[in-house]
């Protein structure tokens, strides 16, 4: 139907986009992750399995990225259980307000995410808002410290950021679900409550899942939260790999590890899309 | 039959009772003063155009929509204060509505099973109506592997087998296509007469209502035409509508003057008060004739017939008469082609109508254009 040179005009940038921007740099991220470091500080081109050894030896890396993982899945759940209500709310009784609620889930979107962190740097912090409030009350006499640089906030500002992208697809997915399947529902005999667990609540598992993937894997590769409000205890693998590239100069190994967690983000990805597959019926 | 059943409606206590409901959205209103009685084991056809309520008045009474004034009655049951999950009521949906992520045993089961039935009366239960519905073999199928007819059956099935005492079906068969439709009409009426649920069925089809109702109802704009059984909305129809919606027929304006009913060319005797007066004539009640006599009580006119219409078995030609009048005959098909006829009618198959309670009927001249143009 169309022809070949009007097919080539179509497919061919595209394929030039992902082949410079995605193919080749993964490809040399591949390389590295087999090369070395010499002493004199020049990457050397010999191959060998010693950068994936070492993350496996040294206890940091390997519990950096485990506590990464438990952070992003915080975040996952905690996202989750906002995203959900919220979605459930907007979709089936929000009536009139539905499109305004939903525009005001979507504005943070618009905000940096910097001035976001910062936000929660402010609300936070031993002089922040949340402290003074605390001890103004008299409900602490002084600055709570494990509000700010700890995991906690990192999860609190992850949450917040990431519950928008959990929300939109558990919000398309209940918007596809037809209403009358509800009223069916209620008309064999169901309860509101029956009806939500019996009907509602598997046809949005695509919606889940897709939630669920986005907030886990954005926020296992964040590394601005963790440096601005993570402090010691909070720093994740991405801050690892940026400080690998940066001032450690070990690209190999920073490598390695990118690579790691490409295979696991790809691989959740897949697990992720076989669930919406087997949940999805139209 | 029918007029058995109907006599039935009257001397039983009703299944189910609508009275005076109301329904508006906004200012925008749909239903005005619905009052109608369904009887135990009766097939209700509430028949009407699209627009008209008729899925609204099934809405309010499956509990989805709650109207606006006037109340639901269920024997001594309050119906209308009820939820739709506590109503003994179930509906078989216009597009089926079947749950897409259960397989066609666990949506029959789904009713017993949010009932918490034992689980071995589920197992039987799902088993025989899937039998009745001839579906057993597709029991483990999704509804997305299954035909729209098997579709069709699973929501019957779905909605039988949690024994509701009415069942509520909106426009279940506009989906099929002709043949298909035909065989379920038949197949849904005696399933209807097997199981002796009353229904009410709601559809734009007159020919369907026909063919399936005890009695139709016939809804206009919100509002109740005629409820009587079908050989009786045909042959009495009440309103011009009524005689217009269901059937073709013949409209004619007259002036009754000292009992004689004056329709220019046409004019017969009849024990009527002085003033307008609407008639419907059925095509099928005019006869072409050759005779030279005249029996008594017949009505005659000579005219042109300016179209034929084939329609197989029969023919509807239309005859252009006198004084502008146009009378829509329907003879035995195959005459060949006709020119100058004289036509003949029983005064007797002229029904009396009132015209359209409703306001924005169109004006009888109009209706009386519009019947003869439908030919």
């Amino acid at each position: 139907m169309f022809s070949r040179a009007y097919k080539a005009a179509v497919t061919l940038p595209p394929l030039v986009w992902v082949t410079v921007f995605l193919l080749v740099p993964y490809g040399l991220m591949f390389c590295y992750s087999f090369w070395s470091v010499s002493e004199s500080q020049t990457i050397v081109h010999s191959w060998n399995l010693a950068n994936y050894r070492q993350l496996l030896k040294v206890d940091v890396y390997w519990q950096t990225l485990l506590r990464s993982m438990w952070i992003a899945a915080r975040v996952t759940i905690f996202s989750l259980l906002m995203g959900y209500p919220l979605a459930y709310f907007l979709s089936f009784y929000a009536g009139r307000r539905k499109d305004l609620l939903y525009q005001l889930v979507i504005i943070p979107l618009w905000v940096s995410y910097l001035v976001r962190a910062y936000a929660w740097k402010t609300i936070l912090g031993s002089d922040g808002v949340l402290n003074t409030l605390l001890q103004y009350v008299h409900l602490t006499r002084h600055p709570l410290e494990f509000l700010l640089y700890s995991p906690f906030a990192v999860v609190l500002t992850l949450t917040h950021i990431y519950t928008p992208f959990a929300f939109l697809p558990i919000y398309a997915a209940l918007e596809h679900i037809p209403r009358n399947l509800v009223e069916a529902s209620h008309d064999l005999g169901a309860t509101p409550g029956q009806t939500f667990w019996k009907v509602i609540f598997p046809l949005s598992i695509p919606g889940v899942a897709a939630g669920a993937t986005f907030a886990f894997v954005l926020s296992l590769g964040d590394f601005l939260a963790p440096l601005l409000l993570g402090g010691p205890s909070g720093i994740m693998i991405s801050n690892v790999v940026v400080s690998l590239f940066g001032a450690a100069y070990n690209w190999p190994l920073g490598a390695a590890i990118s690579l790691c967690m490409l295979v696991l983000v790809v691989s959740l990805l897949f697990f992720s899309e076989r669930l919406e597959k087997k949940w999805s019926f139209s | 039959m029918t007029m058995t059943s109907a006599a039935d409606a009257g001397s039983r206590a009703p299944l189910l009772s609508i009275r005076k409901v109301a329904k508006h959205f906004g200012r925008n209103v749909v239903l005005r003063d619905i009052s109608l009685d369904v009887a135990e084991g009766e097939f209700l056809t509430i028949l009407g155009e699209s627009g008209s309520g008729k899925t609204t008045l099934l809405r309010i009474i499956a509990g989805f929509e709650r109207a606006s004034a006037g109340e639901l009655w269920m024997g001594e049951e309050r119906l209308d204060r009820q939820p739709p999950y506590r109503r003994r009521v179930n509906t078989v949906f216009q597009n089926y509505a079947l749950f897409p992520h259960l397989t066609v045993e666990q949506n029959v089961a789904y009713g017993l099973r949010v009932a918490k039935r034992p689980e071995a009366e589920i197992a039987s239960r799902v088993e025989e109506a899937l039998d009745k519905v001839k579906m057993a073999a597709y029991a483990k199928s999704k509804p997305s592997r299954i035909s729209g007819g098997q579709q069709q059956r699973i929501a019957l099935a779905r909605a039988l087998v949690n024994r509701p005492r009415l069942l509520l079906l909106d426009e279940p068969l506009s989906a099929l296509d002709a043949n298909l439709r035909r065989q379920m009409q038949v197949e849904l009426k005696s399933l209807q007469r097997e199981v002796g649920i009353s229904f009410i069925f709601v559809t734009h089809d007159q020919e369907e209502a026909m063919v399936m109702s005890d009695r139709i109802a016939l809804l206009r704009s919100g509002e109740l035409e005629q409820v009587a059984t079908p050989r009786e909305i045909y042959g009495r129809p009440a309103t011009a509508y009524a005689a217009q919606f269901i059937g073709h027929t013949n409209l004619l304006k007259c002036e009754v003057r000292g009992g004689m009913v004056r329709c220019a060319p046409l004019s017969w005797s009849a024990a009527l008060p002085d003033g307008p007066a609407l008639f419907s004539l059925r095509p099928e009640n005019i006869r072409m004739t050759t005779a030279s006599t005249t029996i008594a009580g017949s009505v005659r006119v000579r005219g042109k017939v300016s179209h034929q219409a084939f329609h197989g078995a029969t023919e509807l030609i239309r005859v252009e008469c006198r004084d502008g009048l146009v009378l829509v005959v329907r003879t035995p098909g195959g005459g060949g082609a006709l020119d100058e006829v004289e036509l003949e009618f029983c005064s007797t198959d002229a029904v009396l109508v009132r015209e359209s309670l409703v306001r924005e009927s169109p004006g009888r001249e109009s209706l009386v254009r519009e019947s003869a143009e439908r030919i």
